[in-house]
């Protein structure tokens, strides 16, 4: 669950899907058998978060609820049980350093540091300009490009804190520097080329 | 070391694309129909004679699973379900087929499917894969289109849909229960068993929940032949295995190598090498963060497989290597992964939620060694009042690392236990 924020919450009084998120709505709903469209109210809770730049009002929990038909409280209880759910706002962009202990074991703790010295913050806090909440996440499921660093939907990969600082600062300047391994390792290949399949390390000819 | 002629995962870093028209260039989605035309009990037949064991860290018999599935069910919907939660410390094979093979998990998706006969899959990914979902949808909407799944797929007069549903961050849901109750719009907090999922699964209907790894090397043994994936490996440890070396290695990677490499073999081939050398290992974590740490002596001969790390006190696990030199704080390596289980606890049971909590607090003492010496044998013994009395594995997987940094590495926390006492005591003197 996302840490309580200082600051008296600011709720919006209403909620509703855009028209184009309403549409992409029915269609999850429609993944699922009829009578059990209460299996969408992850995805539309997620839908409903990217909506309201990136956390949930409890407004949005009821509108998505009642969409779906389901007990309000059961709508609660999913948002309040994913850690992916932000529960009160955040900065623009949401960087999450993993710590676990595959990615301590390559320097995480420095790349934490980084974090908070540039930012001005420290984990678990939104900086005042309201640019950038840092948090410590458990382990992101990439560990062989260890350090990991998730910012939005990316994943920034084999990270030292210079690099941090990099993006950090590119981020400040309103680019999106490129996600992916800051080495330039391909995905998750050893550093210096593959000690297997050679012939597969290069795209295929066109026939 | 593993020809490559056989190795599955070809396309694992990603070097050419993920889309149908490359992944059929490199043998999916070959003959799929002639496969389905064999039927549910060769196929079943097949995955049980290959000896592919689970791997998503159980390591139960694929086929035996599928056979469980109860047969002619005409009143309910039957369902595949994918695990792909990938959220074990020091694992992330799966999202390496995900994002750049995902054409092998769809065409075992369907096969899978086929043989436990199922009218739907479900495959589970973790919230965080954004991207890597994205690459799975994409392949989905080209098998759809290539008419490969959907009405009558492959041509084989069967209809089967596949859906992907995001998590949003709980390591608790790679239990499949706690995944189960997650699609169903639920909290993830696993099932009491039974009924087991072949029972009732999945909106109370029979359901097999597998691994990504397990499915997605599905077809190739059909294709292959069951006898070629037995040939791999030893005997009850067959086929090859995603090995994901992290860590305090030269080269951290993933890679695909013959089940019963030796450890040592495995990093030193293709991991560059343990960093400063062999000599300055201090202990591996070799299934991810659930499974018993070992100390050098132990990594030195070692093979990597089920049964030759539950020899040793250790397990496959998902075969997540995770590699620490001598320069590592080995306490505060366990203690943080008593961090992540404190964290990632669902809370349902008692021993759990709370037995969690407790080591974590107790380790982070061990760590500066603020404790008794007596407290050591309470802490081991609290393990075990946490193992096996919870409705799912976390408790268990709690546990166990503990466990295995006491059994190993006792003489370190004594170490500090009496420099702690020792600094105090100066500290008062003065």
């Amino acid at each position: 669950m996302s840490a309580a924020s200082a600051a008296p919450i600011q709720e919006p009084t209403s909620f509703a899907f855009t028209p184009e998120n309403l549409d992409r709505a029915q269609k999850i709903i429609a993944k699922y058998p009829a009578g059990r469209q209460m299996s969408a109210v992850m995805p539309l809770l997620d839908l409903a978060q990217r909506q309201n730049d990136g956390w949930l009002p409890r407004v949005a929990m009821d509108y998505v609820a009642d969409l779906l038909k389901m007990p309000r409280i059961k709508a609660y209880e999913v948002a309040t049980f994913y850690t992916m759910y932000n529960l009160s706002p955040v900065g623009k962009h949401v960087v999450q350093v993993c710590t676990t202990t595959p990615c301590w074991l390559r320097g995480s703790d420095d790349v934490v540091k980084a974090c908070e010295d540039k930012m001005g913050v420290a984990l678990g806090e939104t900086s005042a300009d309201g640019r950038f909440t840092l948090r410590e996440v458990e382990c992101l499921g990439a560990c062989v490009n260890a350090p990991i660093v998730q910012i939005g939907d990316d994943f920034y990969e084999d990270v030292s804190p210079q690099h941090m600082t990099a993006i950090i600062d590119a981020l400040t300047r309103g680019e999106k520097p490129a996600a992916g391994s800051q080495t330039g390792r391909q995905a998750s290949c050893p550093a210096g080329g593959p000690t297997t399949l050679k012939a597969f390390a290069a795209p295929q000819a066109k026939e | 070391m593993l020809r490559d002629e056989d190795r599955i995962f070809t396309n694992l870093y990603g070097f050419q694309s993920f889309g149908l028209d490359a992944a059929r260039m490199r043998g999916d989605w070959d003959g799929t129909k002639a496969i389905l035309e064999k039927g549910r009990d060769w196929i079943i037949e097949q995955v049980k004679e290959s000896g592919l064991r689970g791997r998503g860290g159980a390591g139960f018999s694929t086929g035996m699973k599928w056979s469980f599935m109860p047969k002619n069910v005409t009143d309910k919907p039957v369902y595949l379900v994918i695990n792909a939660d990938e959220g074990e410390p020091g694992t992330c094979k799966d999202r390496d087929i995900l994002r750049h093979d995902p054409h092998k998990l769809i065409e075992g998706c369907l096969i899978a499917g086929f043989a436990i006969g199922a009218s739907a899959c479900y495959i589970y990914i973790r919230g965080e894969f954004y991207n890597e979902t994205s690459a799975v949808q994409v392949a989905i909407d080209e098998a759809y289109a290539a008419g490969l799944i959907g009405k009558n797929a492959c041509g084989s007069g069967y209809d089967y849909d596949i859906y992907i549903h995001r998590g949003a961050g709980a390591y608790v849901c790679g239990e499949e229960t706690a995944l189960i109750e997650s699609i169903e719009g639920k909290k993830g907090q696993p099932r009491n068993k039974p009924p087991f999922p072949a029972q009732a699964g999945l909106y109370s209907s029979p359901t097999t929940v597998n691994n990504v790894e397990s499915i997605a090397v599905v077809p190739t043994i059909l294709r292959r032949g069951a006898g070629w994936f037995a040939g791999l490996g030893r005997p009850k440890n067959t086929g090859t295995k995603l090995f994901c070396i992290s860590g305090h290695v030269n080269k951290p990677g993933n890679v695909e190598e013959e089940m019963g490499i030796p450890l040592k073999e495995l990093i030193e081939k293709h991991a560059g090498g343990v960093r400063g050398g062999w000599d300055n290992l201090l202990a591996i974590i070799p299934g991810g963060s659930s499974v018993p740490v070992m100390p050098k002596t132990v990594c030195d001969t070692v093979l990597m497989d089920f049964d030759s790390l539950r020899e040793v006190g250790s397990g496959l696990g998902t075969a997540a290597v995770i590699v620490m030199d001598k320069s590592t704080d080995i306490v505060k390596a366990i203690a943080r992964l008593s961090k992540f289980y404190a964290h990632e606890s669902c809370g349902q049971c008692t021993p759990c939620r709370e037995g969690t909590g407790w080591l974590m607090r107790m380790m982070d003492r061990m760590v500066r060694g603020n404790a008794r010496v007596e407290e050591i044998d309470m802490l081991f013994e609290v393990t075990k009042q946490i193992e096996g009395h919870t409705i799912c594995a976390l408790g268990d997987a709690a546990a166990w690392p503990v466990q295995g940094l006491i059994r190993h590495f006792r003489p370190e926390l004594e170490r500090r236990i009496l420099a702690y006492r020792n600094s105090a005591q100066s500290m008062a003197a003065e």
